[in-house]
């Protein structure tokens, strides 16, 4: 029996050790704001934060979380939008929007380590989210945006 | 009803391919609804709403209206942009609007969301659908004043009777206008431009908080009471099937319920399931651990033959040769005898995979002979039809839901995955998730076609081409619904090729056949992404042989602006009329100089190792000028720090959104230009991740793209293909600049660059 929390709520899980914390947020939690896009840690589509940090929820079997606290997408929002959330809606920065939820959690992970990233940092940062749409452009000015106002 | 039905399936799929997406726009239209006749047996809101003129729009006595979008959302924001029309034409408050999305039906006309017409081809529906529920709105508040309904206008969500000032809102007049009849579409007084509220002004996506904060809802995240899951072991080459297999150690891991059996398709493939055998479980990770354990042995077919290093050469072979003749004009061969100066270039592009985000997935439930399915689909009613055809219900008895697509670019406009999910779901008697791994996506996609393209030209005594020659050769899109077809069809051939606008007395196009082994589909831009790096890239080698400027000689080739002539050639144009959407070398030539000027074209001298340049393509009906900057470093890696796109896309209906798609497009065709290739060794893809099939990433992709949109008053076209074509070949002219490397071969990561 794993004991975690996601989003401050606690649970237990009694399944497969081996499961993905992706397949469990979304299958059993029902957390679908994490994505599914690659399951081998090459897009970025599943970050989520454990202790505060990014990490790829599609690489990380339930095992290594007891005790773990996990933040997803659903959880950053809860006292309304996010300073991050705010600047992608000022920039309209999602097309199709499916990346988005990973790009949001590795761009706050990034702004909480580096309150003011340059564009290199930003690159170096985000270069592990693969959008399709080709929305970079307005992440990285919207990454600054965020920066600016929680400076 | 809608004319599509009296059209045989393979009528419809013929016209579908002589555009590689639709042409039979005509048909697709909706019925207007008759005066007075109210639409029936809907099940939307706007169907049930008080006032519901017709089948996009409601009006209830709350106030809220509702419109229904009928085209898939998958990035391109036309979920947002249409319904805006109809608010627009309505005066409707946005705030007080709620958009649902519809499920498949023909109602709404056609729903196949690719081949980038959406406005093109219901702008004016849905004004109408906003106009008409607006002069009932007026016409009732008229007769509750008894005034003329010639003195009352509307302001936001309210009619206004002119000479008093009197007012009342839509909702406190939604019931007396329900009892009035429908207006014909000739009374109608729809606004003036320059009354638009929300027309091209670049208003936000409806979901934008949703898509912020995690609660938009795909495909992958679409549950069914009761459901399972499925991962589906595809046969690895096309065609194959299972001779033999072992599923003991597959039914041992814990979640997985059961395996079973999907038929092999019947040739020709189309949308069919492509066979193999489901791992059915508890959850996503525990089907697709069991699809690992399944031990098959496979009969892999005649298409364990298909070898791309061979097939290149073959393809080479046949580009090289006289083929079938699509355009001639003069005589090429007495002007390339004449001794002249004459130049030769091969150009090749493999396959590539769409690889949206989200991959395909499709929950769907099959009870009591009919079939609810929930997806990500860009065309819900070929869902129907492809899911009727499979369990042999009737296309009525197949409710396609349709959730946001996490990106499409054509591949979601083919259905086989829903068809899988619905399939299961008969055999295994509840509702079945079937989930596409990343893996599957890229190994058993509908590929974009691989392509080779010879061409020649000679010069006159001042460098401009006298004669020109082109011939490409590819399996063409034809041969996923038609078996043994092997030319490029009139539609594909409209994309970029038949359709050259340039000014040269002996020209001729041709094109060669060749043999399908992958299921072949439409990816954003389709045909016209290996034409335009053709006649693109050749254009620049050319000028650089005259010794020209690359954008004053591609001025020459266009020539004087004028409506290009194409009486006698196969030219569906995209499904749109040709004295409607001409080509117009003047809009072309008008994007030229406006992305030469903005980039700074000749302005300044770039440094070592840097390039600009430049390409030029129409297509769905949209003119588009690139110019692409790049930086080659020592070691031969590239960056991208500037792009420049000039656009005339007609009347734009949302500039934010247009922008938002060329920006996206000039990373699309980074990825494809950088590193996109599927390759097959033994009719099995070799590809299968981002790691073999990667696509740009953040610092790959360029720096910033800069769009500029040119005022016109010509019709809508499309926004979301026509980025692609023009940025490849114009990424390619700038590394040559950059480093003397002419690239005619795709991807870029094949060539040493130092
Ligand atoms: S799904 Fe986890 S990195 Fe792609
Ligand atoms: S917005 Fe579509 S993948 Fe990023």
């Amino acid at each position: 029996m794993i004991r975690l929390k996601v989003n401050g709520v606690e649970h237990s899980f009694d399944g497969d050790p081996m499961m993905p914390l992706l397949w469990y947020l979304r299958d059993e939690l029902a957390l679908t704001g994490t994505k599914f896009g690659c399951g081998v840690s090459l897009c970025g589509a599943c970050v989520v934060h454990l202790n505060g940090k990014a990490i790829r929820s599609c690489v990380t079997p339930m095992r290594q979380l007891e005790n773990a606290e996990v933040t997803t997408i659903e959880g950053l929002s809860v006292k309304g939008p996010h300073p991050v959330q705010r600047a992608w809606m000022q920039f309209k920065v999602p097309q199709c929007g499916y990346c988005q939820s990973g790009q949001i959690m590795s761009a706050v992970a990034l702004l909480s380590s580096n309150r003011s990233p340059s564009d290199e940092q930003i690159d170096e940062a985000m270069s592990g989210n693969i959008c399709r749409c080709g929305t970079y452009q307005r992440i990285r000015a919207a990454i600054k945006a965020a920066a600016k106002e929680s400076a | 009803m809608n004319t599509v039905d009296n059209v045989s399936r393979r009528g419809f799929l013929k016209g579908m391919l002589s555009t590689g997406a639709l042409i039979l726009s005509v048909h697709l239209l909706p019925e207007p609804a008759g005066a007075g006749e109210k639409i029936s047996g809907g099940s939307t809101h706007a169907d049930r709403a008080t006032l519901h003129p017709s089948a996009f729009v409601g009006v209830d006595t709350d106030g809220t209206v509702y419109i229904v979008a009928h085209r898939s959302e998958m990035g391109t924001g036309i979920r947002t942009s249409l319904p805006l029309v109809v608010a627009d034409e309505l005066d409707a408050d946005w705030k007080l609007v709620k958009v649902e999305q519809a499920i498949g039906d023909w109602r709404y006309g056609g729903q196949d969301t690719d081949g980038s017409h959406s406005i093109r081809d219901f702008f004016d529906v849905m004004r109408e659908a906003g106009g008409t529920a607006r002069l009932m709105l007026i016409e009732a508040a008229a007769a509750q004043w008894k005034v003329p309904p010639g003195q009352c206008e509307t302001g936001l969500h309210e009619v206004v009777h002119r000479p008093t000032g009197r007012k009342l809102g839509y909702g406190a007049l939604a019931a007396a206008a329900s009892r009035l009849p429908v207006p014909r579409k000739e009374a109608l007084r729809l606004k003036r431009k320059s009354q638009w509220r929300y027309i091209g002004k670049g208003h936000p996506s409806y979901d934008l908080t949703a898509l912020c904060t995690g609660k938009a809802v795909y495909g992958m995240d679409a549950r069914m009471d009761g459901m399972v899951y499925a991962a589906v072991m595809h046969p690895p080459v096309l065609g194959g099937t299972v001779k033999s297999y072992d599923d003991k150690e597959a039914l041992k891991v814990r979640g997985v319920r059961q395996v079973v059996p999907i038929a092999p398709f019947k040739p020709p493939h189309a949308f069919q399931p492509l066979g193999g055998l489901a791992v059915i479980a508890d959850n996503t990770w525990a089907a697709f651990q069991g699809r690992k354990k399944l031990n098959v042995v496979w009969d892999n077919g005649p298409n364990a033959t298909y070898n791309s290093a061979q097939y290149k050469k073959a393809l080479f072979e046949t580009a090289r040769a006289p083929a079938k003749v699509a355009r001639n004009a003069g005589d090429v061969e007495a002007e390339f005898k004449k001794g002249g100066r004459v130049l030769e270039a091969e150009y090749y592009i493999p396959h590539l995979a769409h690889a949206p985000m989200e991959p395909p997935v499709a929950v769907a439930e099959f009870r009591g002979g009919t079939v609810t399915a929930w997806t990500c689909t860009q065309n819900p009613q070929a869902v129907q039809d492809i899911v009727a055809e499979q369990l042999k219900i009737p296309r009525e008895n197949v409710i396609c839901h349709v959730t946001l697509l996490g990106g499409g670019f054509g591949r979601k406009s083919k259905p086989d995955y829903v068809a899988e999910a619905a399939v299961l779901s008969k055999k295994v008697g509840r509702p079945v998730k079937v989930v596409w791994s990343r893996e599957d996506d890229i190994k058993f996609g509908y590929y974009h076609t691989v392509s080779a393209m010879y061409m020649k030209a000679a010069l006159d005594a001042n460098g401009k081409p006298a004669a020109w020659l082109q011939r490409s050769v590819f399996p063409p899109i034809g041969s996923t619904f038609e078996l043994g077809d092997r030319y490029g069809s009139a539609g594909e051939l409209g994309q970029g090729w038949t359709d050259i606008p340039y000014d040269i007395p002996n020209l001729r196009i041709e094109n060669g056949p060749a043999q399908a082994h992958v299921r072949i589909g439409w990816l954003r831009s389709v045909a016209n992404i290996y034409h335009a790096f053709a006649v693109q890239s050749f254009s620049d080698e050319l000028a650089h042989a005259a010794g020209r400027d690359p954008v004053d000689y591609l001025l020459e080739l266009i020539g004087p602006p004028r409506i290009l002539d194409l009486k006698g050639i196969d030219y569906p144009n995209c499904g749109a009329p040709y004295t409607a959407y001409p080509i117009d070398t003047g809009r072309l030539r008008r994007v030229i100089e406006l992305a030469a000027a903005k980039s700074g074209w000749g302005k300044h001298k770039l440094g070592k190792g840097r390039g600009m340049g430049i390409a030029v393509h129409r297509s769905f009906v949209t003119y588009v000028a690139t110019v692409v900057e790049v930086e080659v470093d020592e070691r031969g890696k590239i960056t991208i720090p500037h792009v420049h796109t000039a656009v005339d896309a007609g009347l734009v209906a949302n500039p934010e959104f247009a922008r938002a798609q060329f920006e996206g497009a000039a990373v699309f065709g980074a990825s494809l230009a950088r590193t996109g290739e599927i390759t097959a060794t033994n009719g099995v893809i070799d590809q299968s991740n981002f790691y073999d099939y990667p696509v740009a990433l953040m610092r790959d992709a360029p720096r910033r793209t800069d769009v500029y949109l040119v005022d016109s008053d010509a019709p809508p076209g499309g926004i979301g293909e026509p980025g692609v074509p023009p940025f490849v070949p114009a990424l390619c002219n700038a590394v040559f600049a950059a480093t003397g490397k002419r690239i005619r071969e795709l991807p870029l990561s094949k060539h040493q660059l130092t």
